[in-house]
C-alpha cells in the first residue's frame, strides 16, 4: 500500500510534466514520421518502418533514464525526500516507488510509437504485441539506470549525463541511425560487448517474428539490468543512510 | 513524562563536532525550542533525533524508543517539517495531503476525514485543487507543516518554520504551533528571539554543537542577568554572563 501511494505519486510527477510528455512521446512520433519521410525520398533499408520502429521505441526509453534520474535527483536535493525519509517507508519502498511507475509510462511510448508505425504502413501482426511485451525488460535497464544515476548525481548533471551523454551513447551504440557493420572495428565490438544494439536487435526480432537470437540479446540486457539494478539499490540506500 | 531524552548525543563529521555530547530532557506536550546561531547544531539534533543522520555517539529516547535500535517505531510517532519546504511540487494540495495519509496506511475514509481536518485547521480550503508549486512560499510552508501533522504525531519537529516569511504569515503560523501545545511535543528549531518569547515553554541554547543553556525565557534572562531574551541569548552565546551562581544551565 505504501509502495502503491509512492508509486502514483512517482507517476503524476513523471506525467504533469509538460517537458516530459513532449520528450517522452513527441521526440520519437517526430523521428518516426521524419525518418520515413526520408525514407519514402531516399530508401534506406535501415529506415523501412518494420526495422526503424523497434530502433525508436528503444532509443526512446533512453528519456525514461533521463525522467526517473531527473526525478530521484530533484528529489533528494529538496527537502521532500527528506520528510519522506522520516515517514515509515523502506528503502524498498522508495525503490519500487521509482521504478515501477515508470514502466507503465515506458510500454505506453512503445505503444504509441507502434500505433505511428501502423499508421505509416507497418503490418499488423501479433508480433508487435510481443514486441510491446519485449520492451519491458529493456525498459527496466534504462530506468534502474536513471535510478542509478538520480542517486549519485545532481539535478544539473543528471541533466548531462543522461539528457546528452545517455541518448547520444544509446543513439551511436544501438544500430538504430546506421548499420554499426559499416563503422566495424572497435566501435562494433564495443558496440555488441554493451546492452543498446542487443536491446534494438530483440525488438527487431520479435516484431519480425525471428526466434533466432532473441534470447541472446534478451539475455545481454539482463545481465546488464539485474547488476545495475543491485547498484542503483545499493547507492539509493547508501544515499538515505548519510 | 520525558517525551525525549538524549545521552551523550554526538555528531562528528570529520574534523569537525556538529553535536558534542548532548544531554537534554524534553517533557511531553512541552514546546521546547532549540537556538543558536547558524553552524550551532540545531538542525543536525533534530536529523539524528528524526533518524535522518547516523549518530557517532549516545543515543536518544523518543518516547522510550531508542534511535538506534527503534527507528520504526519512532518514524510512527513523529512528524518533521524540514527547514525547506518539502512539498511535492506537481501534486495539489489535497494529493500532498493524501500522499502522507497513504504513507501512513489511512483507510479511504480516514483519508479524506484527515484531509478535511487538516486543511481546516490550515486554511488550505481555498487552494486545495491548486498545485502546490504554484503556491507561495508561505502556503506552501502551511502545507509543509500540515503534512507533517497528518498522521496526528506525538512528537512534531519543526526545523525553522517561520525562516523568510513575512510578518503576518509569520504570525498565523504562530499562531497554527500555539493550537499544538499541550497535545503534542513540538521541538523547534530557530533564530528568532521573539518566535521563541512567543511560543516556547523551555528553551536550549546552542552553540558549536554544546549546549550552553537551558530554562524558561524568564530563567534564561535571570541567569544572563539581561532584562531582555535577546541580551540574555547573546551574552550566552559570547560567554559574557554575569554571574548568578555560576553555570548558566
Amino acid at each position: 500500500m505504501k509502495t502503491f501511494t509512492f508509486s502514483v505519486r512517482t507517476f503524476k510527477e513523471i506525467i504533469r510534466d509538460p517537458l516530459n510528455i513532449a520528450f517522452g512521446l513527441g521526440f520519437p512520433l517526430v523521428l518516426i514520421f521524419l525518418l520515413s519521410a526520408i525514407q519514402a525520398n531516399v530508401p534506406v533499408s535501415l529506415f523501412e518502418i518494420e526495422t526503424l520502429t523497434p530502433g525508436i521505441t528503444v532509443f526512446g526509453l533512453s528519456f525514461m533514464t533521463l525522467f526517473s534520474s531527473t526525478l530521484v535527483s530533484r528529489d533528494r536535493e529538496s527537502a521532500l525526500l527528506r520528510r519522506l525519509y522520516t515517514t515509515p517507508l523502506t528503502a524498498w519502498d522508495f525503490i519500487l516507488g521509482y521504478v515501477l511507475p515508470i514502466l507503465p509510462i515506458a510500454v505506453c511510448q512503445c505503444v504509441v510509437c507502434y500505433i505511428a508505425a501502423v499508421a505509416l504502413g507497418l503490418k499488423i501482426t501479433v508480433n508487435i504485441l510481443f514486441a510491446v511485451i519485449a520492451i519491458i525488460p529493456v525498459s527496466l535497464l534504462f530506468v534502474t539506470l536513471g535510478l542509478l544515476f538520480g542517486s549519485i548525481l545532481g539535478v544539473k548533471q543528471v541533466g548531462g549525463v543522461c539528457g546528452a551523454l545517455l541518448t547520444n551513447l544509446t543513439a551511436w551504440l544501438s544500430g538504430v541511425w546506421f548499420d554499426l557493420k559499416l563503422v566495424g572495428g572497435a566501435f562494433e565490438k564495443i558496440a555488441y560487448c554493451l546492452p543498446f544494439v542487443h536491446a534494438v536487435e530483440l525488438e527487431r526480432a520479435v516484431l519480425s517474428g525471428q526466434t533466432e537470437g532473441v534470447l541472446l540479446h534478451l539475455a545481454v540486457v539482463l545481465a546488464y539490468t539485474a547488476p545495475i539494478a543491485a547498484l542503483a539499490a545499493a547507492l539509493f540506500c547508501r544515499q538515505m543512510k548519510k | 513524562m520525558e517525551a525525549i531524552k538524549t545521552v551523550g548525543l554526538t555528531k562528528r563529521y570529520k574534523d569537525t563536532v556538529a553535536v558534542d555530547n548532548l544531554d537534554l530532557t524534553i517533557e511531553e506536550g512541552e514546546l521546547f525550542a532549540l537556538l543558536g546561531v547558524n553552524g550551532a547544531g540545531k538542525s543536525t539534533t533534530v536529523n539524528m533525533l528524526s533518524c535522518l543522520t547516523k549518530v557517532s555517539d549516545g543515543d536518544a529516547f523518543i518516547k522510550g524508543h531508542s534511535i538506534l535500535k527503534d527507528e520504526k517505531e519512532i518514524k510512527r510517532i513523529i512528524g518533521v517539517a524540514p527547514q525547506e519546504t518539502a512539498v511535492a511540487p506537481n501534486l495539489s494540495v489535497k494529493e500532498n495531503l493524501e500522499l502522507m495519509c497513504g504513507l501512513y496506511g489511512f483507510s479511504s475514509e480516514e483519508k479524506q476525514k484527515r484531509v478535511d481536518e487538516l486543511a481546516e485547521q490550515f486554511g488550505l480550503t481555498q487552494n486545495i485543487g491548486k498545485k502546490a508549486g504554484k503556491l507561495s512560499g508561505g502556503w506552501q510552508r502551511r502545507l509543509s507543516i500540515a503534512m507533517a501533522l497528518v498522521s496526528r504525531p506525538q512528537i512534531l519537529f519543526l526545523d525553522e518554520p517561520t525562516l523568510g516569511l513575512d510578518v503576518i504569515v509569520r504570525s498565523d503560523m504562530w499562531d497554527m504551533i500555539r493550537e499544538l501545545k499541550g497535545n503534542t511535543t513540538v521541538v523547534l528549531t530557530t533564530h528568532y528571539m521573539e518566535e521563541v518569547e512567543a511560543l516556547a515553554d523551555r528553551v536550549g541554547i546552542m552553540k558549536n554543537g554544546s549546549l550552553l543553556a537551558t530554562g524558561t525565557v524568564e530563567e534564561i534572562k535571570e541567569k544572563a542577568g539581561k532584562d531582555r531574551f535577546e541580551e540574555a541569548f547573546v551574552a550566552i552565546v559570547k560567554g559574557n554572563t554575569e554571574d548568578k551562581g555560576g553555570d548558566v544551565r
